[in-house]
């Protein structure tokens, strides 16, 4: 494999950690940080500068909520002033007409409004708070400022029975985009596991159903899914590849390749309020870790998709197999894989696991 | 359906060209970005919502005066009609 840097094209931008929300499947780390702790506006847009001379193409603003924080329009417009493309990922709660269009003014390009069920009671179970009434209005806000829409359904085990009402709803709105994000397990969801990872029936009727609704709204909605990856054969290729496409600044600073990497044991990460965010992304000891394809074990190493998949999560390699150098034990073909197949016989075995207990509720940080 | 030749295309919402001091230009869409080469980027500087796609095939065509016209008509209308399937495209 190329030894070479790779130009990032990413910049994931979370600018805090607050949130109204309390998603029970939040790729927030467990650890939150704090008002406090949050960069400057002024950082924020030096990073977007730095980013934007490395070669990175679009910063997502995301948290946490990023509306959380009353300055974000000037951080969307040190963005495009970069000549970043600028996309905010917000649940729509803190919002009204007037501050979307400051953010408009202020140079958006795009809005992707998370959904967390097509019903204001199931929406209410897993985010802990009602939201639903006030994303649809976010939804026509949008519309009305021209501006580009995408929703994102979290699905999961509990909500996946309700995905031919988050299509209706999809229709109504009628977004540029729609996304079905099957939850991911790591952070908040790992937590939540045993009452989020849907059944194999359940993957393979929304496989069906997504794929038929991608027929259907072609030329009207792009719609786009991403599977479980415990029921796929072969693992996601993680952020694109570790050290690739994306760099994610925490909303402290710290600079990491995903948004669960401090997860691993033994890996430092630099902040920018120390070094530039080049020096990070080019000769920092977390970038390098698991860049390439030399820490690779067997079958990784040999095997033909190395170079598509790139060995899959580090996290995942981690969480599952104690060992984040390993072979994603997602894949069909990682020594660990049984690891993956006694969770889903868990799942898919008569009397359920984990149905009678309860949720661990992201909490907010001050 | 090819795009009717007398409406104004422009770009949808959420597209826009990078900035011209950018060493490669690219159409810029949500969640993507498109890699323009001449012809494809003096096609999308067209779709201001002032030319129409008539325009844009006759001032294409003056362009590229050693390109076949007709193939130069028909490669522009199967880019447009690409484009608009993304919601890159609205016709007014």
């Amino acid at each position: 494999m190329e030894n070479k840097i790779p130009t990032p094209l990413v910049l994931v931008a979370e600018v805090t950690h607050r949130c109204p929300l309390h998603c029970v499947y939040c790729s927030n780390p467990l650890e939150l940080t704090g008002r406090n702790g949050e960069l400057s506006a002024e950082a924020w847009i030096d990073i977007c500068q730095q980013a934007a001379a490395m070669g990175v193409l679009q910063a997502d603003f995301t948290g946490g909520e990023p509306l959380a924080r009353a300055d974000l329009a000037r951080l969307i417009r040190g963005a495009r002033e970069a000549g970043l493309y600028a996309s905010l990922i917000t649940s729509g709660v803190p919002l009204d007409e007037g501050r979307l269009a400051e953010l408009v003014a202020a140079g958006l390009d795009h809005l992707q409004l998370s959904f967390q069920g097509a019903r204001e009671e199931s929406a209410r179970e897993f985010s802990g708070t009602r939201t639903h009434a006030q994303k649809r209005r976010v939804a026509e806000w949008a519309k009305r400022h021209r501006l580009a829409l995408t929703l994102n359904f979290v699905i999961h085990r509990q909500n996946l029975d309700e995905l031919e009402e988050m299509l209706a709803l999809t229709d109504q709105i009628g977004p540029q985009r729609v996304e079905f994000a099957h939850v991911q397990y790591y952070g908040w969801a790992f937590q939540n596991r045993a009452r989020l990872l849907p059944t194999r029936e359940q993957v393979d009727r929304s496989v069906d159903t997504l794929t038929r609704a991608g027929e259907r709204m072609r030329g009207r909605t792009r719609v786009e899914y991403v599977v479980p990856d415990y029921y796929a054969k072969y693992p996601k290729a993680c952020m694109g590849g570790w050290g690739r496409k994306v760099m994610l600044v925490k909303p402290d600073g710290d600079v990491l390749p995903c948004h669960a990497a401090n997860v691993l044991p033994g890996m430092a990460f630099e902040n920018v309020r120390r070094r530039s965010l080049r020096e990070i992304w080019e000769n920092s000891d977390a970038f390098g870790r698991f860049r390439g394809g030399d820490w690779m074990q067997e079958p990784c190493r040999s095997c033909d998709r190395r170079t598509q998949d790139f060995g899959g999560c580090r996290c995942q390699a981690l969480l599952l197999a104690q060992d984040a150098a390993s072979t994603d034990p997602v894949c069909s073909l990682a020594p660990r894989r049984q690891l993956v197949d006694t969770i889903l016989a868990e799942v898919n075995g008569v009397g359920r696991a984990g149905e009678a207990s309860s949720w661990a509720y992201r909490p907010n940080p001050r | 359906m090819n795009p009717e030749i007398d409406k104004r295309p422009r770009l949808g919402p959420g597209c826009r060209l990078n900035d011209k001091s950018q060493p490669e230009r690219m159409l810029l869409m949500p969640e993507r970005a498109l890699r323009l080469n001449g012809p494809s980027l003096a096609i999308i500087e067209r779709c201001d919502g002032q030319h129409s796609v008539r325009q844009i095939i006759s001032e294409l065509q003056t362009l590229y005066p050693k390109a076949n016209p007709q193939k130069v008509e028909s490669d522009i209308l199967d880019y447009l009609k690409r484009l608009e399937e993304q919601r890159a495209l609205e016709f007014e």
